[in-house]
């Protein structure tokens, strides 16, 4: 008997080990009034605990972090939603991914009295962005747009004023090589090259997918790149990438490293999105950058591509959307209210330093003070083109993100071509990506 | 615990299976319902989760299924093996995978053996020695990767500046992505390929080796005709492991190139339809063929290089 006992013990434990895990599965709904929010953003959470204490014990978070990058957001929540994952109630969807969950019948559609509360004073930009077919599927919780941003200090040698007015990509390739200077870009296959192709191509007034695409089955999905457009696009990509004004590792620069080239001795331009700005700030905290670097940082619309053409800025931000398959919904339209109102956006882009999806944050005085150059980003925004709006928007963005890369190979006379075909090709799933 | 089952009478043909059931003895019986009602549960649920997901994969890689798209679900038999087999990128990748795996593992072979020599040899700190060695296999292949893309980036790593290689873009050309991920690869699993080879190694008699050092052969004859054709079945289960991991890589490239550059792999190529397109039966078909591949080099190992696998389970001295 003696020697049983510890078996007995081991069986017992093991039982109960076996059953905290099974608990640990089945958990993570909390009690009855906790929705589960999937954030972005480190930024989100202290907007949701401001929203939780104000709701007085209506509604309180569990906090889950979606990836970091936007590709690895998307899958998560493509994965839990295609599964029907019913510990999910309200989640942050990057914008171009908001069609393709949309048409699945992963999101629920906003109603029309929640349409006009959420949408009431929402820039142009990210309010295009947030509906499908006509129907509101994310509330914006910011808008985004990149800049052109520039080192004061080498405009005279570079011979080109953003300051003075509009300035074209060859103005600024030609400018940045004059002056022994970098132009950086998000060349890296990722989502941000797809945001740069689509900048160029609908500057000069193309688009990357037919018109009329919208409510096509794939297969029946025509590509707009074989055009002018497009050869115009990877020229503008090429010149750049072959350059001298192209920081080292432009075929693998994201954001990030866009802004450690432009921060260098030799930095001179950058495309980039707002955050940048909170992120000298940092940098300046920390040590790696001068006190006074902000002072010879200067910002302006977004590159033209033609110069007579106006540019169609880049447009990024976040929508919060509702799972089809949560089983609180009406509390979480109800968490939304608060999650994406003024007050909350405020909070995020001083925290984040990611613009307000709402015009009127811009106007506010504390929002003037942090980001000086708020009002180039209200008009940005309200230009900003979205990237197409397809339900098969993963495969429109690998087909770009495949043919566009590395820049440093593209022809204008081919890569339209090649990217068109491999686009149609992957959608009706005769090629792969 | 011990048992000794009864030798089983021959069997003859004439013989029908109720009428050896009844031969069996009550023991017998006894002991085989034992064995299945202990192995038994195991075996459903090696069944269950091994069995189940690859049928499932056969199964599903015979329709047209996007996941976003549920109704649009057709059943095209083939099809799908079809497109991928008559896709170029198919094939680019296949090379791509094959270039990988023929590089590290050969690479590897060499180093292995010298650490597993070296291992075999050390006459102090032996323990210490073999841990230190073992250390890299210990780490997960995700932290590996990210470790030797930092050490290769040309913002902050190291070795540019140690090379003098001023800000070179290790990432941003094929054949240097591809000698980064091979770099890393050799590093992580050299250490496995050494042991099984100090394994093979352990196995040699001492005697052998005196003997030959008596009839005055070399250090090099000694390797080549004493060592090495004694070690050859170790080597080859070696080899046999270590190709069919090195063919499934995805962590080092997912981490340092995220397939660009044309460093995208066969088990990328999966990971891509399956996880990034939601296109489940596409995806799935990839990873049948991966999966064929798999056997096909196993089979291959097995039956035309003679390996014998039970040499490394030290069944066979």
């Amino acid at each position: 008997m003696l020697e049983r006992k510890p078996r007995r013990w081991a069986a017992a434990s093991a039982l109960a080990l076996f059953a905290s895990v099974l608990t640990g599965c089945g958990g993570g709904d909390g009690g009855a009034n906790t929705l589960t929010y999937y954030i972005a953003d480190a930024a989100q959470e202290s907007v949701a605990t401001r929203c939780a204490g104000e709701s007085g014990g209506a509604y309180q978070f569990n906090i889950q972090r979606l990836p970091n990058t936007a590709a690895g957001g998307r899958e998560q929540l493509l994965r839990r939603l295609a599964a029907e994952d019913r510990s999910m109630d309200i989640v942050s969807v990057d914008p171009p991914f908001m069609a393709e969950f949309a048409n699945a019948g992963f999101l629920r559609a906003f109603t029309d009295a929640e349409r006009q509360e959420l949408s009431q004073g929402v820039l142009d930009g990210p309010l295009k962005q947030s509906t499908f077919r006509d129907t509101l599927y994310s509330a914006p919780l910011y808008g985004n747009t990149q800049l052109l941003w520039y080192r004061k200090s080498v405009l005279q040698k570079a011979g080109v004023d953003p300051s003075a007015g509009p300035v074209t990509w060859d103005q600024l390739i030609k400018g940045a090589t004059q002056a022994g200077v970098t132009v950086a870009a998000q060349g890296r296959r990722n989502e941000s090259l797809m945001v740069w192709v689509n900048a160029l191509i609908s500057s000069s007034g193309g688009s990357i997918l037919a018109p009329g695409s919208e409510n096509l089955p794939a297969n029946e999905v025509k590509g707009g790149i074989n055009s002018p457009a497009g050869a115009t696009a990877a020229r503008i990509m090429h010149d750049l990438a072959v350059s001298p004004a192209a920081p080292p590792g432009f075929s693998t620069a994201g954001e990030e490293d866009s802004r450690a080239s432009f921060q260098e001795a030799n930095g001179g331009f950058m495309v980039n999105w707002p955050y940048v700005w909170a992120a000298f700030d940092s940098a300046i905290e920390e040590g790696s950058l001068p006190a006074n670097f902000k002072d010879d940082v200067g910002w302006a619309a977004y590159p033209r591509v033609e110069a007579g053409t106006e540019s169609a800025s880049p447009s990024g931000g976040l929508g919060l959307s509702i799972s089809s398959f949560s089983r609180r919904q009406d509390l979480a339209a109800q968490a939304i209210r608060c999650l994406a109102n003024e007050q909350s956006q405020k909070d995020f882009m001083i925290e984040a330093g990611n613009p307000a999806a709402l015009a009127s944050v811009f106007d506010d005085p504390e929002i003037r003070e942090k980001f000086p150059m708020a009002d180039e980003i209200r008009t940005g925004l309200d230009a900003a083109t979205p990237r197409p709006v397809s339900a098969y928007y993963g495969d429109v963005t690998g087909s770009i993100q495949t043919s566009f890369h590395p820049p440093g190979s593209l022809s204008s006379q081919n890569t339209p071509r090649e990217a068109n075909q491999l686009l149609e090709d992957v959608l009706s799933n005769k090629r792969m990506i | 615990m011990s048992i000794t089952t009864p030798a089983a009478p021959p069997r003859k043909p004439t013989e029908t299976r109720a009428a050896r059931r009844i031969r069996l003895t009550d023991r017998a019986r006894k002991e085989r319902n034992l064995g299945w009602m202990l192995a038994g549960p195991a075996f459903i649920a090696m069944v269950a989760v091994t069995g189940y997901p690859i049928l499932n994969a056969i199964w599903l890689s015979l329709f047209d299924f996007r996941l976003t798209d549920p109704d649009g679900r057709t059943f095209v038999f083939l099809g799908n093996y079809a497109t991928i087999l008559t896709d170029g990128l198919f094939w680019k990748q296949f090379g791509v995978t094959a270039i990988i795996t023929v590089v590290t593992v050969s690479v590897e072979l060499v180093l292995g053996f010298g650490l597993a020599m070296v291992m075999h040899r050390a006459l102090y700190l032996r323990t210490a020695l073999r841990v230190a060695i073992l250390v890299p296999y210990g780490i997960i292949t995700v932290v590996s990767a990210y470790a030797w893309a930092y050490a290769f980036s040309n913002t902050y790593g190291f070795v540019n500046s140690l090379f003098g290689l001023g800000d070179f873009d290790w990432f941003g050309g094929t054949w240097s992505a591809l000698f980064t991920v091979c770099v890393a690869e050799i590093w992580k699993t050299t250490p496995f390929m050494s042991l099984l080879l100090l394994a093979g190694l352990a196995q040699i008699p001492d005697d052998y080796l005196e003997a030959a050092q008596v009839d005055g052969a070399t250090a090099w004859q000694r390797v080549k005709r004493v060592i090495l054709p004694n070690m050859k079945a170790a080597i080859m289960v070696a080899l046999l492991f270590r190709t069919l991991d090195a063919f499934r890589i995805f962590d080092s490239v997912f981490i340092m190139t995220a397939g660009a550059q044309s460093t995208e792999t066969l088990s990328f190529l999966a990971y891509r339809q399956t996880i990034s397109r939601v296109m489940v039966g596409l995806g799935s078909a990839v990873s049948v063929i991966l999966a064929i591949l798999v056997v096909l080099i196993a089979v291959l190992f097995v039956k035309v290089f003679k390996t014998d696998l039970s040499q490394q389970r030290g069944d066979k001295k």
